[in-house]
């Protein structure tokens, strides 16, 4: 039984108190377990990147160019294998609140190295055949309801303009933390429309792509090619997509921190909410452990009724904010596609759900145990409820 | 302790600290107890008997002397061990029941089996035979709330006998009782007492319920006022 079967009818004496607390662990746990999806969701970027791709950027700042010419001398780098470049497009889709990442890259060379986007064979030839053509990824048309074939306009806050594209392609990641939500043009229309209208600011380069052969030699690859640039009057900085994509995340450094620290906050928040409810149950029923004690309940027996209610409180608890935290996650996810591409709530957070409920219903019932292990039968007797 | 004595208590002294100050609970009591006898202890309150019934059941520590239950000097022992010599030789029935409100009367005259190595049929059929020894076979699986004070008591009783003791230990069983319930109480004690040969020590106001027993000590401030034998009726 039997001694579960108390622990449950104990757990249950008093339903509405018992139904506040779980619904107060569910609503700490769902928080909890958001706030953990938010800072995964931040490193996403981080955890998609590749150790086969380097970037070069310029050794200033992101924000300055570097020449075009580069791309052929950081070709001839012994180990790099492919190099591909691109620049932020930073274009708005008629209003500023559709935000999503736009890029000019070079579509042939960019496909070659970002291999963890699947597009269809039909759709590829389609895009590289048209200048004006653009992919988007999954999510992002699904957003917008764009379709093959539809023309969208986007104006242009760092290259002025309305810009004009033509959806030739939607790709799909093979990996489940691949970025579904970026939209990709010619590079070569950007430069060409520059030359037009802005020949100083053509034939620069936001960053390059480099492939590398070997994940081992990133090092020694990346000073050979800033190596090529030194004394130059566009320096660059050469680094492992991961430290690039950290970069920006260490940005936000003090944003992430603090939601860490609320997400823990949270979890003292509702220690002391069932703290309140196990001690004020055992308080209650100091007359009953009298009783257990007198008829021969040991000490660790008395242990295990108060930490099993405690435990089996929080647990509850535990599943309903898990079953709850993954549909929030997806309504949550959908509503702040624009900033978090990717949205999952990952095994760890789960884990972490698990092991901070568990601690929660121990440390809650610490107080309690002490008291009644350490009170007098005789005394205990005594009280009436 | 001599043969036929089952509970042999030697110059036991018991005192309360309230801050700085001692007061003084039970001084120098000895008597002895024999196998089967009905004892009731009596005296105002604040005389220290429930003390001395407390102290006798392992439930409380003297300052001093002996308690000797069988051979077992209960003064002695460690928590854990008086916990275990609980469960196997003591038997309690409390003025309020003491009942486990969430358990079932079932439930509640199986929680001392739990501490036992008996399997699950085992434990059923000793409450089942309990329970019929106190007369409530047919509301075994009714709640405390769904029954009377004396059908409470009697499940008490019941828990009590369920791992047949070596002494019952009841305090103020019919305190709590109209007058019709203490009689039916008192009569399955003495019943219990006549029939199975248990050794029953009482504390008790009620001169109704202590004629039933065979022997009637007095306490007055602590101290035994007729420990000799021919206080026995």
């Amino acid at each position: 039984m039997q001694i579960l079967k108390i622990l449950f009818k104990n757990a249950f004496r008093h339903k509405l108190r018992t139904g506040l607390t779980v619904l107060s662990i569910t609503i700490a746990l769902l928080a909890f377990g958001l706030l953990r999806t938010v800072i995964n969701a931040w490193y996403s970027g981080v955890e998609a990147s590749s150790a086969y791709r380097l970037v070069t950027r310029n050794a200033v700042s992101i924000m300055f160019p570097l020449p075009y010419s580069y791309k052929d001398r950081i070709r001839q780098v012994d180990g790099v294998s492919e190099v591909s470049w691109g620049n932020w497009f930073g274009g708005i889709y008629i209003d500023e609140k559709n935000f999503f990442a736009n890029f000019a890259v070079d579509a042939r060379t960019y496909f070659d190295l970002y291999r963890e986007y699947a597009i269809p064979d039909d759709e590829r030839t389609a895009f590289f055949r048209d200048r004006k053509g653009f992919v988007a990824g999954r999510k992002l048309a699904e957003r917008f309801g764009w379709k093959i074939g539809d023309t969208v306009v986007l104006k242009g806050t760092i290259y002025p303009g309305n810009w004009e594209f033509v959806m030739r392609g939607i790709y799909r990641g093979r990996e489940p933390n691949a970025d579904e939500t970026v939209f990709m043009f010619h590079w070569d229309y950007l430069n060409e429309s520059l030359k037009k209208t802005a020949p100083r600011r053509a034939d620069q380069v936001g960053f390059y792509m480099v492939g590398i052969e070997d994940p081992g030699r990133a090092i020694s690859i990346a000073e050979a090619i800033d190596a090529l640039f030194k004394n130059s009057f566009a320096e660059t900085i050469t680094e492992t997509e991961k430290a690039f994509t950290l970069g920006f995340v260490a940005m936000s450094d003090t944003i992430i921190t603090a939601i860490q620290l609320v997400s823990f906050v949270v979890i003292v928040i509702i220690l002391a909410v069932v703290a309140n409810t196990v001690a004020m149950s055992v308080r209650e029923r100091t007359n009953e452990y009298a009783v257990f004690k007198t008829l021969g309940f040991g000490g660790w027996r008395i242990v295990g009724l108060i930490l099993g209610e405690s435990v089996v409180i929080t647990t509850m608890g535990c599943a309903v904010g898990i079953a709850a935290t993954y549909p929030a996650a997806a309504l949550f996810g959908k509503a702040m596609g624009a900033y978090f591409p990717v949205f999952n709530v990952e095994p760890d957070t789960i884990v972490l759900d698990i092991v901070f409920s568990l601690a929660v219903g121990v440390l809650a019932a610490v107080i309690p145990v002490y008291r009644t292990l350490k009170m007098k039968i005789a005394d205990g007797l005594r009280m009436i409820e | 302790m001599d043969a036929g004595t089952i509970v042999s208590i030697q110059k036991l002294c018991k005192s309360y600290h309230r801050g700085n100050q001692v007061i003084p609970v039970l001084s120098d009591i000895s008597f002895d107890i024999a196998e089967g006898e009905f004892l009731a202890l009596m005296g105002p309150s604040g005389s220290g008997k429930s003390t001395l019934l407390n102290l006798i059941a392992g439930i409380d520590q003297p300052d001093s002397g002996s308690i000797v239950i069988g051979d077992v000097d209960v003064t002695t022992l460690a928590e854990t061990e008086l916990a275990k010599w609980r469960a196997l030789n003591v038997g309690f029935i409390f003025q309020f029941y003491n009942l486990i409100p969430v358990l079932t009367a079932f439930e509640n005259v199986e929680l001392p089996l739990l501490l036992t190595p008996l399997s699950r049929s085992e434990r059923k059929a000793h409450v089942e035979m309990a329970l019929r020894v106190v007369g409530l076979a047919d509301r075994m699986d009714h709640y405390p709330s769904q029954l009377s004070g004396g059908q409470e008591q009697r499940v008490a009783i019941a828990r009590a006998i369920v791992t047949d003791p070596t002494i019952l230990v009841a305090d103020e069983p019919t305190g709590d009782l109209d007058r019709n319930s203490a009689e039916e109480i008192m009569d399955l004690m003495d019943r219990l007492n006549e029939e199975s040969k248990k050794t029953i020590i009482m504390v008790t106001h009620d001169p109704r319920a202590a004629k039933k027993a065979h022997v009637i000590r007095h306490l007055d401030k602590g101290i035994l006022t007729n420990a000799d034998p021919q206080d026995t009726l």
